[in-house]
């Protein structure tokens, strides 16, 4: 792994390299990543990421139960972004068989996969300033993100890990005080924006930080398959959503925002753009959620879908979520292959890092915005 | 002149008895304010409501806190350097005690009176850097090893700012000289002794802070990072070094790295207080009460600027103080001179 050092940066001899094992265990890994540093000084030689310590065999798994017994795990795969994973899953399998999703139960999936999308990053926000030693925006990003959990929890039952999605449709349907509760909510995160404008984004410290740190060039991020937000902050406008949009998408009105240096503060700028797009995209949905049912009269409990293969994907908080499902005409896929963004985002990291220093590997990890059990699966 | 513990207890032991008392009572009872002061003003700043249970308004959490610290096995890790891990948090602790011993609080009392006070006082500080390398080097843990190298660049690096900014106050107070008249009274005065800096300034009623105000900020930036305070925290950065120099340390030995940072801050914050802002000198309030509350209105600015900030990276952090703070401080102490000449 990693032959091929910079030129600019000569490898040291082992004796001279110190190896610093950052994680599994460590404040700022988010979880249980392990990054092998070789350093000489603070300067980083190699990085070797050592992943594997959350897994929890969700792709094995889906191959011993029915397919909407799947539909828990898949919110378990990446617990930030849980709702979008399940709906894409129900999303995947209702284009596969061939399932008609009422207009009602699109727009609200749109609504809370965009309520999960926020969640999402204003978790790595507050994260992303723990890393670069601000607790306090922590503290308030957290404050926000619970204001989401509360309305999600009100309608689906759960905080984090969801069972939202039905094939057809969703759960239980959403009332007038989801309505009145996200449209505050969207009032309190705008004014909450200029706050973090204030308190993050012009502050000189954050700003020398972040410019020009941790360069994903679009080369580099195409290569190893960096997708999402990081990829949107090297300049390459690409956005399931947009590129292959899917469950109603193109019906709504909304940006992609991309930067062109690919340093963390581009992914920071991009992802807060982001958050606002989706509260754009939030309103839209609130005004046009149409009347009519949730979801097929009775569930759809065992469906046996077509031999054969079939390959979906959303576009989830962190990038291009794809899901390879494998059936052999019977009820229990016969192998559903997950293809998650973090790993190629870490995937990345080796030739990002290589050159930087020790307080910058916290920065640029924590910017491109890992779920280390989405890694792992 | 004020007098010394020496002249009212009469007897050197006795006297050294009542100091080394007086000076742990003060700071204990400063470390258990200022956790406790920390948490309520991070607290606030963070829209919570900080330690609520124990006392009134968690006033006695850091009470339990302590008693929770010392009833905690003391771990030695293996592979540790016996002697220097078990030495270094006396090392980091014994200068504060010293270094707090020579501050005026009040014009009546010291509790010694050294003519060299403000040259020791930087001394001692300068102790610290080598308990924390010990502790670093002898923790057997590469993040401590991390921690300890930064922590010596840092300090040493920071100390020249620090003491070319208090500089230009030995010029200010030594110009007044050979021969000063207080209340009365014609002194030898001397520009490094603490007690004359802040009688100067009672004396005449100009704080050197309006005199001195760029040293002063290059002074209070110096001590955050002599107390490696946020944003300058780099040798125990949490996010990147886990606890820095002191992760290897539990129960009391790690308290005590503890209390040394918090006594640190407030001989950085009486400091300032001394050679900026007047020391004791204040209307109505006796002098302690002053003395006490400008220290603490220091100590306040410090944490509202960790709670505030991020923390810098520490190349950034060296540059800045080689390539500001250093040329700034230069040019503040020779314009100083140049003016206390012409004037």
């Amino acid at each position: 792994m990693n032959q091929s050092a910079p030129d600019t940066l000569e490898r040291a001899s082992d004796d001279e390299t110190y190896y610093l094992n950052m994680g599994p265990q460590h404040p700022s890994m988010h979880g249980v990543l392990r990054l092998l540093l070789h350093l000489r000084g603070e300067k980083i030689l190699d990085c070797e990421p050592v992943i594997g310590y959350a897994h929890r065999a969700h792709e094995k798994m889906a191959e011993n139960r029915s397919y909407i017994m799947f539909i828990p795990n898949t919110s378990r795969v990446d617990y930030l972004s849980g709702m979008i994973y399940n709906i894409g899953f129900c999303q995947a399998i209702e284009k596969m068989v061939g399932i008609e999703v009422p207009a009602r139960a699109e727009v609200i999936r749109v609504i809370v996969c965009e309520l999960n999308r926020i969640q999402s990053h204003l978790l790595w926000l507050g994260t992303f300033m723990l890393d670069l030693g601000g607790v306090t925006p922590f503290l308030y990003c957290f404050d926000d993100r619970e204001e989401i959990l509360t309305i999600l929890d009100r309608v689906t039952g759960s905080r984090l890990t969801y069972a939202y999605g039905r094939f057809g449709g969703v759960t239980m349907d959403v009332d007038d005080v989801f309505i009145e509760q996200s449209r505050a909510f969207l009032v309190r995160l705008r004014e909450r924006f200029l706050m973090y404008h204030a308190l993050i984004r012009e502050n000189v410290i954050f700003q020398e930080r972040c410019r020009g740190v941790g360069v994903i060039s679009e080369e580099i991020a195409l290569k190893y398959g960096v997708t999402g937000p990081s990829l949107r902050a090297s300049g390459v406008e690409y956005d399931v959503r947009r590129a292959e949009p899917y469950g109603g998408y193109e019906r709504f009105d909304f940006e992609i925002p991309t930067e062109k240096a690919g340093d963390c503060l581009a992914r920071f700028d991009v992802r807060v753009r982001e958050m606002e797009q989706s509260c754009r995209i939030i309103e839209q949905g609130l005004t046009a959620l149409p009347d009519g049912p949730i979801g097929p009269k009775k569930l759809i409990k065992k469906l046996k879908p077509p031999k054969g293969e079939f390959y979906f994907a959303v576009e989830s908080a962190r990038g291009h979520f794809g899901m390879y499902i494998l059936s052999d005409g019977s009820d229990t896929p016969a192998k559903i292959k997950l293809r998650t963004p973090s790993f190629s985002s870490l995937s990345s990291m080796p030739d990002v890092l290589r050159g930087t220093m020790v307080a910058d590997t916290i920065a640029i990890v924590g910017s491109i915005d890992l779920v280390i059990p989405e890694i792992d699966r | 002149m004020p007098r010394t513990f020496l002249d009212i207890f009469g007897n050197p032991l006795l006297a050294l008895g009542a100091g080394i008392g007086g000076v742990m009572t003060v700071l204990s009872l400063n470390t258990l304010f200022c956790i406790w002061f920390e948490r309520k003003v991070s607290a606030w700043i963070q829209r919570r409501m900080g330690p609520m249970e124990v006392g009134f308004h968690g006033t006695l959490q850091t009470v339990a806190d302590m008693i929770k610290l010392l009833g905690k096995q003391l771990i030695t890790p293996r592979g540790v350097d016996k002697p220097l891990y078990h030495l270094a948090p006396l090392m980091v602790f014994a200068p504060v005690v010293a270094a707090a011993s020579l501050l005026p609080f009040s014009k009546t009392v010291v509790l010694t009176n050294i003519n060299i006070g403000l040259v020791l006082i930087f001394m001692f500080g300068g102790f610290a850097v080598i308990g924390i390398f010990m502790a670093g080097w002898g923790s057997n843990n590469k993040y401590a090893l991390l921690g300890a190298m930064r922590s010596i660049a840092q300090n040493i690096s920071y100390e020249i700012p620090l003491i070319l900014s208090a500089l230009p106050i030995v010029l200010l107070i030594s110009a007044k000289g050979p021969m000063y008249e207080i209340e009365g009274e014609m002194i030898a005065i001397n520009g490094m002794n603490l007690a004359h800096i802040t009688a100067v300034q009672a004396d005449t009623g100009v704080w050197f802070v309006l005199l001195q105000p760029v040293a002063m900020l290059i002074f209070f930036i110096a001590i955050l990072a002599e107390t490696n305070r946020a944003p300058f925290d780099i040798p125990e950065a949490e996010s990147e070094l886990v606890a820095g120099f002191h992760t290897e340390y539990s129960g009391m030995r790690f308290g005590l790295f503890f209390f040394a940072e918090y006594s640190n801050m407030l001989i950085g914050s009486m400091l300032a207080t001394v050679l900026f802002f007047g020391g004791w000198d204040g209307p109505i309030l006796p002098g302690p009460v002053w003395f006490f509350l400008k220290a603490y209105l220091l100590i306040f600015a410090m944490m509202w600027i960790r709670w505030t900030f991020p923390r810098l990276r520490f190349d950034q952090l060296m540059t800045f103080c080689w390539g500001a703070l250093i040329p700034l401080s230069i040019v503040n102490l020779l314009v100083t001179a140049f003016l206390i000449k012409v004037l």
